[in-house]
């Protein structure tokens, strides 16, 4: 299917990936309309977001016929980014205790 | 599905998949990417976005976690007032399925080009790139809502000061790249039509779809994390 010069592919595959993308763009759309809220509000927005994501990478961007050796360079860098924000959410984290402690309701005022 | 390439002397080597391709690629005295060279140009530059985008994301997170103020409620601050109902992020909505379309019509481009018909080719980019155009036109009318409502970079009526900042940041260089790409498809679409490509191949319009559609993959992002979380 893939040639030196370039991806090839036939376009019906693109029509369907399109119409995937509309439905799944729609699921998320009315994960707010109807107003989920909670766990399942988080898990259905990631999961759509993972899906779209990920047939525009395979598809539309041909990540799915290139070789590994260009795959990798590419796909694997981003992962690490999920240490980045896991660090990031536990500062969020304290930095918001930190500041209910300090500066919330009934919180000892700061004597010099 | 086995590729081949030319060795030295002109005869045609197989060439290794999986990890034994992977080392072989890396290690061999060659070039390691088996594309043309601006393809892995424009991967290699996509990357560098994609940690530029995913710093925003994660800082934007990061005030969001650490604010003790309310959030202002993204379903309601973009709602509009159509029809005498108010219909949450529906401008939203509609953008997004706007770059996903534009997203098609780049993709069947790329079809054309090395199909080597250059007219489909020229047409389709033009369709993408005034779907982007729109894109944009709508997100400067957000952006005027949202001001004529008192959002700030530092402070806005609705909740959290930070709320302003994230989204003037993050979306402001999301349109930025809408805008350069729509100029990117134009040039790109002119010389396809004017014949330029016509001895060099049809690489480029592969190359100009890998930015355009990775334009619609931080969309998917900021959709997903800035307005629907």
């Amino acid at each position: 299917m893939s040639t030196e010069t370039g991806q090839v592919h036939p376009i019906s595959l693109y029509l369907k990936i399109w119409g995937l993308l509309f439905i799944l763009s729609a699921c998320s759309y009315a994960v707010d309309y109807f107003d989920f809220q909670g766990y399942l509000r988080w898990f259905l927005i990631i999961t759509f977001m993972w899906l779209k994501a990920g047939l525009i990478v395979s598809i539309f961007m041909h990540m799915a016929w290139e070789r590994m050796a260009l795959v990798y360079a590419i796909l694997l860098p981003p992962m690490f980014l999920m240490v980045l924000v896991g660090m990031m959410a536990i500062e969020g984290g304290y930095t918001t205790l930190t500041r209910i402690l300090f500066f919330g309701p009934g919180s000892a005022p700061i004597v010099h | 599905m086995a590729q081949e390439e030319l060795s030295p002397d002109g005869t045609a080597v197989a060439l290794r998949d999986g990890w034994d391709g992977v080392v072989a690629d890396w290690s061999a005295d060659k070039q390691a990417f088996s594309v043309p060279w601006g393809k892995a140009m424009m991967w290699i530059f996509l990357l560098s976005d994609t940690f530029i985008f995913s710093c925003f994301l994660t800082g934007y997170m990061t005030v969001r976690i650490s604010t003790t103020e309310p959030w202002p409620i993204p379903s309601e601050v973009f709602a509009l007032n159509l029809f005498g109902q108010d219909i949450p992020l529906i401008l939203i909505a509609i953008m997004t399925f706007i770059l996903i379309s534009s997203s098609g019509t780049m993709a069947m481009a790329v079809n054309f080009g090395y199909a080597r018909e250059r007219k489909k080719v020229a047409i389709l980019m033009v369709i993408t790139a005034l779907f982007g155009a729109s894109f944009v036109g709508m997100q400067v009318f957000e952006w005027s809502k949202l001001i004529e409502e008192g959002v700030r970079p530092w402070s806005n009526p609705m909740g959290a000061a930070q709320f302003g900042s994230s989204f003037f940041m993050i979306t402001g260089f999301h349109g930025l790249h809408v805008s350069v790409g729509v100029i990117y498809l134009l040039t790109v679409a002119f010389k396809v039509n004017r014949g330029d490509y016509e001895e060099r191949g049809y690489e480029i319009v592969e190359i100009t779809g890998l930015y355009w559609h990775f334009v619609d993959l931080v969309w998917v992002f900021i959709f997903a994390l800035f307005y629907l979380w």
